[in-house]
């Protein structure tokens, strides 16, 4: 089990979590000009690295708060933990 | 034949008998029809911070997972924008009221979750005991003291946990959702019978 370190309840376990996929994706800013492929990748097309990945997590059981994670998906080791909007290691950030 | 509309605790049926006895060290007990807001506001505006201190005379706890007490009213922390505010019994729709009154043209949300809400009470020497058969958190009072409140699972069910200890031992609140009161208080039950002297 993970225990995942809320950014405003402190360490929890991961029962209390659910998972939202991968984070800082942007949606294109306008939709009607953006080509079927563009679209699709928006919306299907995930990376899948092995190691460091940045993804969503949301407190269900708890403060109901979304925030992202850096976890590696080998070691399942957690890296970081930021509020949205913050910044991530290696800049990473959500879309303004 | 028309009936006069009556409250019903979700507990009625279970909650009234008696599940373990005046020697146990953990005793069980309902506090039902207690006022219950959820209140969602920012923080940062000082007019909604104004006005909110106002009629609840004192501030909003804004640490998370921290309960502030003003009077007879309790104010849980749930979220950085969202707090739960607890009234004596009956005092609940008045305080909304006025609080919509004095938010009047602030941006805020304010919901009567009353009757969706039950709170159960947890006490004696033995309590933490109880909780800790089902609950992760470390609720030794070093960690988690009076003054504190967590949402977390309690056997799987959602509930919103706080210690009020009193001068006979710990005392733990438990709100949780009308719906899983009953299964939570038969659990509890389940798991206080070994602390009932033989």
């Amino acid at each position: 089990m993970l225990q995942i370190d809320c950014p405003w309840c402190g360490p929890r376990d991961e029962t209390e979590f659910s998972y939202g996929g991968e984070a800082h994706i942007v949606r294109p800013s306008d939709p009607d000009a953006t080509s079927d492929e563009a679209w699709a990748d928006y919306l299907f097309m995930r990376t899948n690295p092995r190691g460091r990945h940045a993804e969503q997590w949301c407190h269900a059981h708890g403060c109901r708060r979304w925030f992202n994670v850096v976890r590696d998906t080998v070691s399942y080791r957690i890296e970081a933990v930021y509020r949205i909007g913050g910044q991530g290691p290696g800049g990473s950030h959500d879309p303004a | 034949m028309s009936e006069s509309p009556r409250r019903e605790s979700p507990l009625a049926g279970v909650g009234s008998q008696p599940v373990v006895g005046d020697a146990a060290t953990v005793r069980l007990a309902e506090r039902p029809f207690r006022g219950q807001l959820n209140l969602r506001g920012d923080v940062a505006s000082p007019t909604f911070v104004d006005a909110v201190t106002g009629v609840l005379g004192g501030p909003l706890p804004v640490q998370p997972n921290t309960v502030a007490d003003h009077g007879e009213v309790r104010i849980f922390w749930l979220g950085p924008d969202e707090w739960l505010i607890i009234t004596p019994e009956g005092a609940g729709s008045d305080l909304k009221t006025v609080l919509q009154k004095a938010l009047e043209g602030i941006h805020f949300a304010l919901s009567d979750v009353s009757s969706g809400q039950t709170t159960l009470v947890v006490s004696g020497p033995d309590a933490g005991s109880l909780l800790s058969k089902s609950c992760t958190l470390d609720l030794h009072p070093r960690a988690f003291a009076p003054g504190q409140c967590a949402q977390t699972l309690l056997a799987g069910s959602t509930v919103l946990l706080s210690r009020l200890d009193r001068a006979h031992g710990p005392e733990f609140e438990l709100v949780v959702r009308r719906s899983f009161a009953d299964y939570l208080w038969r659990c509890l039950a389940d798991g206080a019978e070994e602390y009932q002297p033989a």
